[in-house]
């Protein structure tokens, strides 16, 4: 039990496949403009990355070698185009803006990452827990983003104003910039400040030290 | 599993079985999906294609249906210079034409815009002006989309008495005095976002011109 | 002539793949360590992206698109929504080649990858490419461009951070931000640079 409750909390914020594993940090930056889009790519996410982990853990014993990347490709493509559908046909405007980061899932290096990783050598029911831990600790960030990203830069969140602009009368000055491509880069550099200042274990070695009196306890 | 110890994973037996089990198995979930979803995917773009329609119209209600709202909106096929065939739509009341919806695209500063343009039953002038896809600039481009600037359009006129394009989007405020004959052809540009304008205005010449719907609104006038 | 000029510009540098549409990032931030390096994926993905999106246009167009099957005489048939599997398989076989041609050919460069040039595949700049070309409609001529143009605009980004990421080895970046945060944050003002491309037209 403690196991499985590890393997879902752990990449929230200790194993976090954006800040940390470097996964899946594409769309990461592409749907944040606004909250709702975000949200529903979470949602994708988060169901593509635990039901195909737990698919390929099914059938893990019996997936020949020499067609292994093929065989999760093909698992992991038909649920991307089941959702695609599915949104397309009971969301269908936020999935106009979404346009190709549905189908992006795919290459997504989460999805394939943890299939690798994990599900290859565990148990259906943790390999399901361990997509969905993941798909968590990446929907973390984005909505993170994403409402920092649509609060500052159009005053709404999920299209309700919360700052009124002052192109609608209010006082609040929107900042284009946060609904440009640059600040999403930036939000998550400094959110991984963030995280790596409280969690100091975190922390990337440097390649060379500068001043040796000033960095002796990094190691 | 002690019994699939002899199990050889990477025989050719079995990487057959895996292969085409697994490709039936996908293969008719995805099949299934796409099939009994089709006509609700159809259903959402033919009614978001309609309420655009009718937004730049002026028809549209918040909570309307958007089916009955239509009803007074007819398609019709235009052939442009080109030779393709355009789908147009006319806002009829019985036999008398109301409105006419011409669709418009071109270049913007990021991306492509696309929108409709709506004018009075003399060809000549506009009643609105809606762009539902463009990639402009948050804050500066984006503009287009705000009813402020789109209101600009309304009432004014696209070609002058010798049938010349004469509608423009202008670098800052179009003069509003009396020395200014060409105001009902001017629109204000948007400040900080020059080449979206410009894109707008070349989008708009083009489709009224020899090449779009000129010949086409000729008839009207 | 103009206008695969135009796309090509607009493909490298205003829609750039990696700094507008953050595509291919995971491996964008991995590989850029070391120019050389860069260069070697640079060329690959150039390579894989200038052959898989006129591929993947002709799939389309002739067998998945809305009546593309009439030549078969079934011009009622729409397999479009088989289009992400069968992009994905045209990737992978092209990687499986390239991988094999690199092998006999030019070992130093298939070392020098490594496990980066499998990856390849699942690179979402490859696929995203293929998906834009297929949303806009390009013809075969415009694919060819966009292809070339897009990877061009991937490899420009990857060699131009790497530079940057090697002349950073002798900063005192802040620990908190050392390694991916201080290159979030570099690849943020690159893209800020980048936009300043927009509106360029031949």
């Amino acid at each position: 039990m403690s196991e499985m409750r590890k393997v879902v909390i752990d990449p929230l914020i200790d194993n976090n496949p954006v800040t940390l594993q470097m996964l899946g940090i594409c769309s990461a930056l592409a749907v944040t403009t606004s909250l709702l889009p975000a949200l529903l790519m979470c949602v994708a996410l988060t169901s593509v990355s635990a039901l195909s982990c737990a698919a390929i853990s099914l059938i893990r014993h019996r997936i020949p070698n020499n067609i292994r990347i093929i065989v999760h490709m093909t698992i992991i493509a038909s649920l991307v185009i089941l959702t695609d559908q599915l949104l397309r046909a009971y969301a269908f405007e936020t999935s106009r803006q979404l346009s190709v980061f549905v189908g992006l899932i795919i290459t997504n290096c989460i999805v394939l990452g943890r299939a690798e990783a994990f599900a290859m050598k565990n148990p259906v029911g943790l390999s399901f827990l361990d997509g969905l831990g993941n798909g968590l600790g990446y929907s973390l960030i984005l909505l993170a983003v994403a409402t920092l990203r649509e609060l500052f830069g159009a005053g709404t969140l999920l299209g309700y104003s919360i700052l009124p602009l002052t192109q609608d009368g209010g006082w609040y000055a929107a900042n284009g910039l946060m609904l440009l491509p640059p600040s999403a880069f930036f939000i998550i550099g400094l959110l991984i400040w963030g995280i790596r200042t409280w969690r100091k274990q975190q922390v990337e070695h440097a390649d060379y030290q500068i001043h040796e009196v000033h960095r002796t306890d990094v190691y | 599993m002690s019994d699939k110890k002899t199990f050889d994973r990477d025989s050719i037996s079995n990487t057959l079985t895996v292969a085409i089990g697994l490709s039936l198995i996908c293969s008719v979930l995805v099949a299934s999906a796409a099939i009994v979803l089709k006509p609700r995917q159809l259903k959402n773009q033919e009614e978001y294609r309609q309420r655009i329609i009718l937004e730049v119209a002026g028809l549209m209600e918040p909570d309307g249906d958007i089916a009955s709202l239509f009803a007074t909106i007819q398609a019709d096929t235009v052939d442009i210079a080109s030779g393709e065939s355009v789908e147009i739509y006319l806002e009829k009341d019985g036999d008398a034409i109301q409105q006419i919806i011409l669709p418009i695209s071109g270049p913007g500063l990021w991306s492509t815009m696309r929108g409709y343009l709506a004018l009075a039953p003399d060809g000549n002038t506009v009643k609105g002006i809606r762009f539902y896809e463009h990639a402009e600039t948050p804050g500066l481009g984006d503009q287009i989309d705000k009813a402020d600037w789109r209101n600009l359009w309304v009432g004014k006129h696209l070609y002058d008495d010798d049938n010349t394009p004469r509608i423009e989007v202008v670098r800052g405020f179009a003069l509003r005095d009396a020395t200014n004959t060409n105001l009902k052809y001017q629109i204000d540009g948007l400040s900080g976002a020059t080449l979206t304008g410009n894109g707008v205005s070349r989008l708009v010449q083009h489709w009224i011109g020899p090449e779009g719907f000129g010949p086409y609104l000729e008839t009207y006038r | 002539m103009e206008a695969y000029v135009n796309l090509f510009i607009k493909a490298a540098f205003v829609e750039n793949l990696a700094l507008m549409f953050f595509l291919g990032m995971c491996t964008f931030l991995a590989v850029s360590k070391r120019v050389e390096t860069a260069i070697g994926l640079g060329i690959a993905v150039i390579a894989v992206q200038t052959i898989t999106v006129p591929v993947n246009h002709l799939i389309y167009s002739y067998l998945l698109a809305p009546g593309a099957l009439a030549w078969a005489g079934l011009p009622d048939v729409d397999l479009s929504f088989l289009g992400l599997v069968s992009y994905i398989g045209v990737i992978a076989a092209l990687v499986q080649i390239l991988e094999m041609t690199l092998d006999r050919y030019v070992p130093r460069l298939y070392n020098a990858l490594g496990i980066f040039l499998p990856l390849i595949t699942v690179n979402c700049a490859i696929l995203g490419g293929t998906l834009f070309m297929v949303e806009r409609h390009y013809d075969l001529g415009e694919s060819v461009v966009y292809g070339l143009g897009s990877g061009a605009g991937w490899a420009i980004a990857l060699i131009a951070l790497a530079g940057i990421r090697e002349k950073l080895k002798y900063s005192d970046v802040p620990d908190g931000l050392q390694g991916l945060g201080i290159t979030f944050i570099i690849v943020g003002l690159m893209s800020l640079g980048f936009m300043g491309f927009s509106g360029v037209q031949l």
